[in-house]
């Protein structure tokens, strides 16, 4: 204060009309010491119950899978936590490297060129490929399934609304859960510039009409945008490999924590062509050299299309993204390398259905809803049993479980029905809990006990 | 002298061998096993991976060495002087992290039963709560994941108010000043608005004679950073309210500016409707290279019944999700945001309370006008505008006058800094200023530092004049040397993954 030559702080906003400043404190707590925060904020977390306090069926969108300890030492390094966007990139080398591989591990899970180094999530990766394919194709209908997730479509219908894009839903067959490829042919038209799928769908069953869906597509010069849960890769055709145009996703189960749903990882990728690469959104890693040429490096690439050089005609005003989430999972990918996720595909593959399997013999119950191969989540119908949802769960959490989500207001043609998700976290031994409380709230039958 | 590390670090893709592996996946029990038997049996021949993905295969400590080696090429606030103009790098305390990465919130699934689930409940209802006094609106919403997004919210609100008022296809002008940040205008045209800009005055504030000019039955709002990016407080703010709102449209602040008035005084009082906070910012949540932050959104009362679905209620015994808000836009996104980095902010206002938060506001704006009054006597660099008004965060200077006169310009001043150990401010922006250099110290630097900075930036400004070739070549101490940003984007050469540069460069291998 002394050496800028002033008396009191309040100088300094001097230029600020009087009338704005506070005349009283504000309702705010009172500061804590370090010992006061951490206890204050642990008594209030010790009422959440969690996924090691009960097993918990859920998925839908954010689901439990194991975080090996190796990916939390990396990113608490505070190298990478406490740096800004690598805008400098020689002394940013380390996270514009692993960013770098985080974007072509994306690449070769799901068979596509380029990867952008994150979006939001899904749902706002989802509505940021709508808008993308709209201003590629000059088109402005959009095709997506009827079975996607309710939060996944509200996003969607947000992000695309302002650009005058529409929606249409293609339906289903009741049997399979499968896109109805009659409806998709009479629906699609000249003003359809994308047409969406999810593989494993929302309700968890694979769906395999994919080359099928990709051709009608692409004979009416539309784009191919899949969504995909990218644990199940090991496994399962990339979505490259059928002719996707443009890929999104959950980054949430590569190497982060559900944290009650947030920070979560948008996964988005699209094919090597210059038309599609100049209209994505998001910050995109390059590889380069040294000026001088000698030395191999990297900085953020094309960032002309970007809202601090483009403004108002940028291709979307995404700045700050997940990234750190995205070095996650460029660590989760390098730990368990093309094996380990085969396997754990495997793994995953095998206990959802063992669970399908224990739960479809409880008389009354249907598991699962659609006939076709389920990957990590399954449909259970309580319908047989002349229960609701809410009454069987309430039943399961009183025993200590945590059943699946309730989608029978979403889907209400399928009935009392939740959606389970079942994961490498899961035992058997949990799973034989699940079946035998079912079994024991079906039994006790109908609708007399538990409201 | 600083010297990052520099370990020519291969990339991943070309270290390890095959077959190993650093992470072995749980086991499945026998008797599953069994029961299931050969899951590419229950998987369609069309639909099973052929060709595996070709990740790494590295054991353990390969990956552990390989990612620690890469943070030692990066530069994060905990390693020194992070003076990025309106980004707000300011010290992230530890505590917070400890407390975020509890498995108490880790482990905790956004759909489960609201009765297990009061912690985290009862943490977002009353940091909402806060955040809503401390910027002076009646409601926020927490969903937003970043500032950016926020933006996106705020003017689809702006959509929705006008829309309920039979006016949207009236009012498409979105008013925003020409010293904006770039997500301002890219946000109010994802919304889709028309962007007016409205220029500067010579003090550097909105023109209000422009304003008025600009507003019409057309006009849907004006976005507007206050202090403005050139750190100079709008003083103008309360006419600026009323020629806004006198033509029917709404007041947006954008809050990446917000840590110097916080607790002295609110956007709310000043007449604005629609806040956004970036909580990587002015709450202290590190910025992770990129993100997760968190961009809530604080409106007025007439504003909130069009937030987003669910709403965080409390009934005087229980915290509840509401979605049953027939008015609400939808959903920006999945869920309810981004939990773990809103913790850490909660956090951070428990520690430091009211009085706290004001002295964050008035030891950053110190330090910036300490900052701002060593430098403008520095031969080379120009500050442009009064130098009388005193600066709020942040100060920009120009280095048109060296550039002039020995040919180093902004970014060379910014690329040399790097050598002294301290990270450049942000460079060519404001637009309004020719090259630009924009400090933000924060109150989380100390005086040596911020010294040390002074003396840096001085004695690169007479390397410039005795040695320009010397600073034209900078960086030198850092992990790279200048990067050939052009390479990096030009459709021959651009390598944008490692299967995209194989298949350019199929010779040599970094």
């Amino acid at each position: 204060m002394h050496e800028i030559d002033i008396k009191s702080i309040d100088e300094l906003y001097a230029d600020i009309p009087a009338k704005y400043f506070l005349k009283k404190p504000l309702a705010l707590p009172e500061g804590l010491s370090e010992l006061g925060v951490k206890k204050h904020v642990e008594a209030l977390l010790s009422k959440n119950k969690t996924c090691l306090d009960m097993p918990v069926f859920l998925g839908a969108g954010c689901w439990p899978h194991y975080v090996p300890a190796v990916v939390r030492e990396i990113v608490q390094r505070s190298e990478f936590l406490t740096a800004y966007t690598p805008y400098q990139a020689e002394i940013s080398q380390g996270m514009l490297q692993a960013l770098f591989e985080y974007q072509s591990m994306i690449c070769e899970l799901t068979a596509m060129d380029v990867a952008n180094c994150s979006m939001y999530d899904w749902a706002s990766a989802l509505g940021e490929a709508a808008r993308m394919a709209s201003r590629i194709t000059r088109r402005n209908e959009i095709l997506i399934p009827k079975i996607i997730h309710p939060e996944r479509k509200a996003t969607l219908h947000v992000y695309v609304e302002p650009a005058g894009i529409n929606v249409k839903e293609v339906e289903y067959n009741r049997e399979t859960g499968q896109i109805s490829l009659n409806d998709l042919e009479s629906k699609i038209s000249k003003e359809t510039a994308a047409v969406y799928v999810e593989n494993p769908s929302y309700l968890g069953f694979i769906e395999t009409h994919v080359d099928e869906i990709s051709q009608i597509t692409h004979a009416h010069d539309a784009l191919f945008i899949v969504g995909v849960d990218p644990i199940s890769l090991g496994i399962l055709k990339p979505p490259g490999e059928y002719g996707a145009d443009i890929v999104v996703g959950e980054g949430e189960p590569l190497g982060n924590s559900m944290n009650y749903g947030g920070p979560l990882l948008g996964i988005f990728a699209c094919r090597d062509d210059q038309n599609m690469i100049r209209q994505m959104p998001g910050r995109i890693i390059g590889l380069t050299t040294t000026v001088d040429g000698g030395k191999h490096g990297f900085c953020m690439a094309l960032q002309t299309r970007e809202q601090h050089i483009r403004r108002e005609k940028a291709t979307s005003n995404i700045c700050s993204n997940e990234a750190l989430c995205a070095v996650a999972a460029a660590v989760y990918l390098a730990l368990l390398g093309p094996n380990g996720l085969r396997e754990l595909g495997e793994t995953i593959m095998c206990k959802a259905n063992y669970a399908m399997r224990l739960l479809s013999k409880i008389e009354g119950l249907k598991v699962p809803v659609f006939k076709a191969p389920h990957f990590k989540e399954f449909t259970v119908n309580f319908d047989g049993a002349g229960l609701k949802v809410r009454e069987a769960h309430e039943a399961l959490l009183q025993k200590g479980i945590h059943g699946g989500k309730n989608v029978s207001e979403e889907f209400p043609e399928l009935g009392e029905t939740a959606l389970y998700c079942v994961t490498e976290i899961h035992t058997e031994a949990e799973i034989r809990r699940l079946a035998e409380a079912l079994e024991e709230i079906v039994s006790a039958g109908g609708r007399k006990s538990y409201v | 002298m600083f010297r990052q590390a520099a370990w020519n670090e291969p990339i991943i893709f070309t270290l390890g061998r095959a077959g190993r592996r650093g992470h072995i996946p749980p086991e499945v029990e026998e008797t599953v096993k069994k029961a299931v038997g050969d899951v590419y049996g229950l998987i369609p021949e069309n639909m099973r991976r052929r060709n595996p993905p070709r990740l790494p295969e590295l054991s353990e400590p390969e990956v552990v060495r390989h990612f620690v080696r890469l943070s030692e090429m990066n530069y994060g606030v905990d390693s020194g002087l992070y003076p990025l103009g309106s980004c707000t790098m300011k010290y992230n305390p530890k505590i917070n992290e400890e407390l975020a990465g509890s498995p108490k919130l880790g482990m905790v699934h956004p759909y489960q039963d609201e009765r297990t689930v009061q912690g985290i409940l009862e943490i977002l209802y009353r940091l909402e709560r806060w955040l809503a006094e401390i910027t002076g609106m009646a409601e926020v919403c927490l969903q937003p994941a970043a500032g950016a997004h926020g933006e996106f919210l705020g003017a689809l609100l702006i959509r929705a108010y006008h829309k309920h008022r039979g006016e949207l296809d009236q009012r498409k002008d979105m008013l925003i000043p020409d010293s904006a940040h770039g997500t301002n205008p890219a946000s109010a045209a994802m919304a889709g608005f028309n962007v007016v800009v409205i220029p500067s005055d010579r003090d550097g504030c909105v023109d209000v004679e422009a304003l008025k000019a600009a507003v019409s039955e057309k006009t849907a709002g004006l976005m507007l950073t206050n202090p403005n990016t050139l750190g100079i407080f709008e003083k103008n703010i309360e006419e600026i309210a009323k020629i806004v709102h006198e033509a029917g449209g709404l007041l947006y602040y954008d809050g990446a500016n917000l840590n110097p008035i916080l607790c002295k005084v609110r956007p709310g009082d000043m007449g604005f409707d629609i806040v956004h906070i970036n909580i990587h910012k002015t709450f202290s949540t590190p910025h992770g290279g990129g993100g997760p932050g968190a961009g809530p959104v604080g409106v007025k009362e007439e504003l909130a019944k069009f937030l987003p679905v669910p709403r965080i209620v409390f009934d005087g015994e229980r915290y509840r999700l509401d979605y049953n808000r027939p008015y609400s836009i939808g959903k920006i996104r999945s869920f309810y945001g981004n939990v773990a980095v809103l913790l850490k902010a909660y956090a951070y206002i428990l520690s430091l309370g009211f009085e706290g938060l004001r002295e964050v506001a008035e030891v950053s704006v110190l330090n910036a006008n300490y900052i701002m009054h060593k430098l403008k006597n520095v031969d080379g660099l120009a500050l442009p505008y009064d130098e009388k008004t005193p600066r709020k965060h942040e100060c920009v200077f120009s280095a048109k006058p060296l550039k002039a006169k020995t040919g180093v310009s902004a970014l060379n001043v910014a690329k040399r800094l790097l050598d002294y150990g301290v990270h450049a401010p942000t460079m060519y922006f404001p637009l309004i200023v020719e090259e630009a250099l924009m400090i933000e110290p924060t109150e989380t630097f100390e005086k040596e530092e911020l010294d040390r900075f002074v003396e840096a930036v001085r004695e690169i400004c007479r390397e410039a004049q005795t040695n320009p070739e010397k600073v034209l070549k900078a960086p030198y101490n850092t992990a790279v040397q200048r990067l050939d940003e052009v390479k990096a984007s030009h459709p021959q050469t651009m390598a944008l993954s490692w299967r995209m540069y194989l298949k350019k460069h199929a010779t040599t291998k970094p």
